[in-house]
């Protein structure tokens, strides 16, 4: 079989991720390629493809080729693929951490005033309709990560009085205009996620605070915030922070458009769940359990 | 015609006064709450509507009301209402005023609020509640003072003004209808999600509404010349039943629904309202206090004995108007969030500059109510 190197390097990259990401190994067996990595289990396959330092660097670098590539075309749909399963080595807080500080949102303690574009939470709350009863250990014991579902139907920005929320045609990112919100906070009532939080007092009291980051605005009191899916990294083409600083490829981002990318690939293989989906509002962040 | 109602003896300047002091404190708080923000209110991240939005709700009822004596009136040539409309009309003038008031402290960026008309969008309700509640606040103003002033005149009022009455009844049950659409379409908010609420929005209105007309011709009685009769009393003491018996009945058909489905995202919120839930009990008092304030508006009201008994009725009247505050002031608007989206309970409760903010905004509108009625009252006493 002839593969040339840049070929095999793509198949290799796949086909780590494949068996990392995949119980039953079979990931690209509908594709043709299933001689690639056909027989695997799961145990051996994270055996395989955890200490693996050049999987990591190629599921990331081939996503921010993808972004690139999506780029370019006329419209695309972000979206975002969580991978459950590998909750043993996720460390959420790093994704939080990252995002939270390039986009200046401010940590209050207590949750009454507190503001989070991305946070965790137990499965049972992140989907409460699809906890069942005798979980296993990981969904049982582990937190979810939880963000803006960018939804395709959203309902925050079918109330809003001012559409200073609005979903973008280009890309389908849900935007927020910090500087037209009125803070009547119907967006918030209307989210079905509490993806949204509220500026109930200044953010950055102190100007002045080195922690905040100035090639990112911040807000003032009185408006409401969430996550803006990185819209201004993707742009770039750099890969939204959350993804970027989680380092066990647990967070997939990609053209949902693109039948050929990775996280195309991924919902083709494996069976997913997306939030209260009987709502209607066809959110764009993905869970594979 | 309303520098009458700079003309007033010592109890009508002390009450004004009185009014004057708590919009003046209420004020302050208002400044307090803009300078530091809606910290101030026991307003969360998951409990993001409180006491301003629910009294805005309870408020555009009592706006609404007004229909429950122009229809009649005008519709229907009831006579009896000829000296009553124009109170009722100045109660929707008062409190449309209030409804704006309560949105207003509400909103994060209140100077901001331009941008409402500026980037106008059909698609949300707030739109639409906005422009009703102009209409119909500019409705009133134009119905109730052209008609005052052919009063005054002694001549019948004119015909163009005929059109805007007839529009003023459908407008406002549209004033609530569209209040309780902001609530009924959110996918996110299961105990609001009800085909009811609109339907019961406008028994609660009609009879709170006329509830609070009824007690204030009796007050109207005690304080000056004026002596609505009581005979249009007794007609709107009617109404208030059929609509208290009403609400109660929607109020049953909610619990049926949520509780014999026993589907636990629509059955939680009612745990909570009666029963607390996950131990957290701040409303279960309060709700019970309700119910037992709307049986013995009932009995009262339902007994012609004591419906026909004007001191009883003040204290069915008063009954009606409490349980439905509280139903509809504290329970209604809180729960929809509570628990939140994601099962997890927060609770609420206003604190002290929210409640000396809310108290700002009712002395103004009682401020509105006195004004507008001692306008009429000395024109009225001026034709006698």
């Amino acid at each position: 079989m002839a593969v040339d190197r840049r070929k095999f390097v793509k198949l290799a990259g796949l086909g780590i991720l494949g068996v990392a990401a995949s119980p039953s190994g079979k990931i690209f067996a509908s594709e043709g390629h299933g001689n690639v990595i056909k027989g695997e289990d799961l145990e051996s396959a994270e055996a395989v493809a955890s200490p693996c330092a050049g999987c990591k660097d190629n599921l990331k670098d081939r996503l921010l080729d993808e972004i690139n590539a999506a780029l370019k075309r006329e419209k695309r749909s972000w979206g975002i693929l969580v991978d459950l399963r590998k909750y043993e080595a996720s460390d959420w807080s790093k994704s939080i951490e990252a995002c939270h500080s390039i986009h200046n949102v401010p940590d209050f303690d207590g949750t009454k005033d507190e503001l989070k574009w991305i946070w965790e939470d137990s499965f049972h709350h992140a989907m409460p309709e699809q906890a069942n009863n005798h979980l296993p250990a990981n969904l049982e014991h582990t937190s979810t990560p939880l963000l803006c579902n960018h939804c395709d139907e959203p309902p925050c920005t079918r109330v809003c009085p001012t559409r200073a929320t609005w979903k973008r045609e280009e890309d389908g990112v849900v935007m927020m205009d910090w500087h037209r919100c009125i803070g009547c906070r119907y967006c918030i009532a209307g989210c079905p996620y509490g993806s949204r939080s509220f500026n109930y007092r200044e953010p950055w009291p102190d100007r002045d605070d080195p922690k905040i980051k100035l090639d990112y605005p911040t807000r003032t009191k009185g408006v409401v915030e969430k996550c803006t899916l990185c819209e201004e990294r993707l742009v770039k083409g750099k890969l939204p922070a959350c993804v970027e600083a989680c380092d066990n490829g647990t967070l997939i981002v990609g053209d949902l458009l693109d039948p050929k990318s990775t996280i195309r690939k991924m919902l083709g293989c494996h069976f997913s769940l997306r939030r209260k989906p009987a709502l209607g509002t066809q959110p764009k962040v993905y869970y594979i359990v | 015609m309303i520098e009458k109602a700079l003309q007033g003896g010592k109890g009508y300047w002390s009450w004004i006064v009185f009014l004057l002091a708590f919009i003046g404190i209420g004020f302050l708080f208002w400044v307090h709450q803009l300078t530091q923000g809606l910290t101030v209110t026991g307003l969360s991240r998951d409990v993001s509507w409180g006491f301003y939005i629910a009294q805005f709700t309870f408020m555009v009822g009592v706006a609404a009301s007004a229909v429950m004596v122009v229809l009649p009136y005008y519709l229907h040539n009831y006579k009896k209402f000829s000296k009553i409309t124009i109170l009722g009309e100045f109660i929707a003038i008062g409190a449309c005023i209030m409804c704006m008031g309560f949105i207003f402290v509400d909103m994060g960026q209140p100077f901001r609020i331009p941008n409402v008309f500026i980037y106008a969008s059909p698609n949300s309700m707030m739109f639409w509640d906005t422009v009703v509640l102009f209409g119909y606040l500019l409705l009133n103003i134009l119905i109730s003072f052209v008609t005052l002033d052919a009063e005054k005149k002694g001549i019948a009022p004119p015909k163009w003004i005929k059109p805007f009455i007839i529009i003023s009844i459908p407008w406002a049950v549209s004033i609530h209808t569209v209040t309780a659409f902001l609530y009924a379409g959110l996918a996110a908010r299961p105990f609001w999600m009800t085909a009811v609420m609109a339907p019961r929005f406008l028994a609660t209105a009609f009879a709170a509404g006329p509830a609070l007309l009824i007690l204030i011709a009796l007050i109207i009685r005690k304080v000056s010349w004026f002596d609505a009769g009581k005979e249009p009393i007794q007609k709107l003491a009617v109404i208030v039943t059929y609509a208290m018996y009403l609400n109660v009945f929607l109020l049953l058909m909610e619990l049926f629904t949520a509780g014999y489905s026993n589907i636990p995202e629509h059955l939680d919120h009612f745990k909570y309202l009666y029963f607390g839930l996950d131990g957290k009990t701040t409303l279960v008092p309060w709700m019970w206090a309700s119910a037992i304030l709307a049986v013995i508006s009932m009995i009262l009201l339902i007994v012609p004995k004591l419906r026909r008994n004007e001191t009883w009725l003040a204290i069915g009247c008063i009954a009606v108007f409490s349980s439905i505050w509280i139903d509809k002031g504290m329970g209604m608007v809180v729960t929809g969030f509570i628990p939140n989206p994601l099962h997890s309970v927060t609770e609420y409760a206003p604190t002290f500059p929210e409640v000396m903010i809310t108290l700002m905004v009712w002395a103004l509108g009682i401020l509105i109510w006195t004004i507008l009625y001692k306008m009429v009252l000395t024109i009225r006493k001026q034709l006698v």
